[in-house]
């Protein structure tokens, strides 16, 4: 009898076309159109919240206003990517989350304009409470990719 | 509630691959070696838990389907448990509940992951941000407590080297251990030459895609005298959620910080109060603490609540909780040294229960009474704790 060891090969490939709702909706329409970046607000906790959410998690309750948001922030957090992962982009790159003006939550988005041949070299450019600023992309397709930021 | 103890404990060796059975012989391994030196067989068993993780990690959707028989549950209460990286300690906290109800008397917890077998773990890890504000950027495992690495470096003063101290730590225990996955010892040297993944985590600093089984039996007090001589009493179990955004972590609103495990002290301290732990650094004799990187066991020792905040840097350095040290943390290596995501959590407890129970061989802490167990999952976001103890509480 032959006892070799065998394996077999399987592959997923599966596609979505994910509902987003009406708060993630308008806040891809308002970056496509006008380049603003719109949060929303808690009527309990006052905090605006950044990606902006139908409800507030903390408090329990519905949001209400839209609040545009500043195009200027703070890093809050990042890192610098050189591994590269299958089906994600290649590396460098290097990653923040932004407390952007006007927002209590801090966003994540791509720090672009950073030389990233040289980790060192980079990491003596950028850390936290840094201000950035956003840049947008000229042509937009309603995605969180139609904006970054940008080392001011 | 009813007192509940750990009688067994199954284990299977952790490493990339296991191409000699397949994923439901791997569950079947686990299941029979946590048998081993208990008088029970599969028959008294009432209630099964199954612990698993993202379908997508091990290529088999729903996988507890082709797991039922694999665990014995044919006939029996059978369930899945998925809190992502925390999902073996979730699984045992619903053993535990089980039992403590006194809705069964023999609740078996069992489960496997084979993550090397697609070896794109964080590409699959990606699919947990949300699809349409975080998943293109592209966040994962690694970036995501890289990020939470910065602001503990920011906040208090954790450096590279820091970080390289554990993994030269853990890599020391984990060689004792014949489970562990990464049994080489590694230098602080080696840990810093080592290529940068996610700055500042290095590959040296980062989890393996570990493949493996684990399974647990408790028992009721009335049938632990029956079925062995050295029981881990569960004293307190905890468990705490956190934000589904990063973000909402940071900033002066925030109530959690994102450097810190803060929904883990949470859990931690639920499980302390239920075991009656008022000191933790002089009740606690030894802690397997869910740190899949190497700076993530400087935060979740934060949360242990053994020293303030922040110490935890000094006292690395100073070998405090080496496998000699004053509280040993992770002897069997950790999840740094094995990840079989499904069960990585449940290892912890098993662990842990190993330790009280007298019974973790080379990575024995000598007079362990008392030993806390932690788990983490989802976006830092789920958290359990459990603790065992040689006697009853």
């Amino acid at each position: 009898m032959n006892s070799e060891l065998r394996t077999m090969q399987a592959h997923w490939d599966l596609h979505y076309e994910h509902s987003i709702g009406p708060t993630a909706s308008r806040f891809f329409n308002e970056i496509e159109a006008n380049k603003k970046i719109m949060g929303k607000k808690c009527p309990s906790c006052d905090r605006v919240l950044l990606p902006p959410r139908s409800f507030c998690d903390r408090c329990y309750v519905e949001t209400t206003d839209w609040v545009e948001i500043g195009g200027q922030g703070v890093i809050e957090a990042f890192t610098l990517v050189y591994q590269a992962f299958k089906g994600l982009p290649d590396p460098p790159y290097a990653l923040a989350y932004v407390l952007l003006d006007g927002a209590d939550t801090a966003m994540a988005g791509f720090i672009r304009g950073l030389d990233l041949s040289d980790h060192r070299q980079a990491l003596s450019k950028i850390n936290i409470g840094r201000r950035v600023k956003v840049a947008f992309a000229e042509e937009r397709k309603g995605s969180v990719l139609d904006f970054w930021f940008e080392l001011l | 509630m009813r007192r509940v103890a750990i009688v067994g404990v199954g284990q299977t060796k952790y490493q990339s691959r296991r191409d000699d059975c397949s994923y439901d012989e791997l569950v079947f391994e686990a299941v029979n070696r946590a048998f081993e030196g208990v008088d029970l067989t599969i028959k008294d068993v009432q209630a099964m838990v199954f612990s698993l993780a993202p379908d997508s990690l091990s290529g088999l959707s729903n996988a507890e389907r082709c797991c039922v028989g694999a665990i014995g549950a044919q006939d029996k209460p059978f369930m899945r448990v998925n809190t992502g990286g925390s999902t073996g300690i979730s699984a045992v906290q619903v053993g535990f509940y089980h039992v403590a109800s006194g809705a069964f008397d023999v609740v078996l917890v069992a489960g496997a992951d084979r993550v090397g077998e697609s070896g794109d773990a964080q590409t699959i890890l990606n699919k947990m941000w949300d699809p349409y504000y975080e998943r293109p950027l592209p966040l994962n495992a690694i970036n995501m407590l890289a990020l939470s690495a910065v602001r503990y470096m920011h906040k208090y003063g954790m450096t590279e080297e820091h970080m390289a101290l554990v993994t030269v730590k853990d890599r020391r225990n984990a060689a004792k251990n014949p489970y562990a996955h990464i049994r080489k010892p590694a230098t602080v040297e080696e840990v810093m030459a080592s290529r940068v993944i996610s700055w500042p985590i290095k590959l040296f600093d980062a989890c393996p895609q570990s493949s493996g089984g684990c399974a647990i039996i408790l028992c009721s007090e009335e049938w632990v005298r029956k079925v062995t001589a050295r029981p881990a009493w569960i004293q307190g179990v905890g468990h705490h959620s956190e934000t589904y955004f990063m973000g909402d972590r940071m900033g002066p609103k925030r109530i959690n910080d994102h450097a810190d495990a803060e929904a883990k002290g949470q859990a931690i301290r639920k499980a302390y109060r239920m075991a009656g732990i008022e000191d933790p650094r002089r009740e606690i004799q030894v802690a397997e603490l869910y740190a899949p990187f190497s700076n993530t066991e400087y935060h979740a020792i934060d949360a242990a609540g053994f020293f303030p905040k922040g110490e935890s840097l000094k006292l690395m350095e100073k070998g405090f909780f080496n496998l000699d040290g004053e509280i040993p943390i992770n002897p069997s290596g950790g999840v740094l040294c094995s990840n079989p995501i499904a069960v990585t959590a449940m290892v912890r407890v098993g662990e842990a229960a190993l330790q009280v129970m007298g019974s973790a061989g080379e990575r024995q802490v000598p007079g362990a009474r008392k030993a806390l167990a932690t788990g983490n999952g989802g976006d830092h976001q789920f958290f359990g704790a459990v603790i065992v103890g040689s006697e009853k509480n």
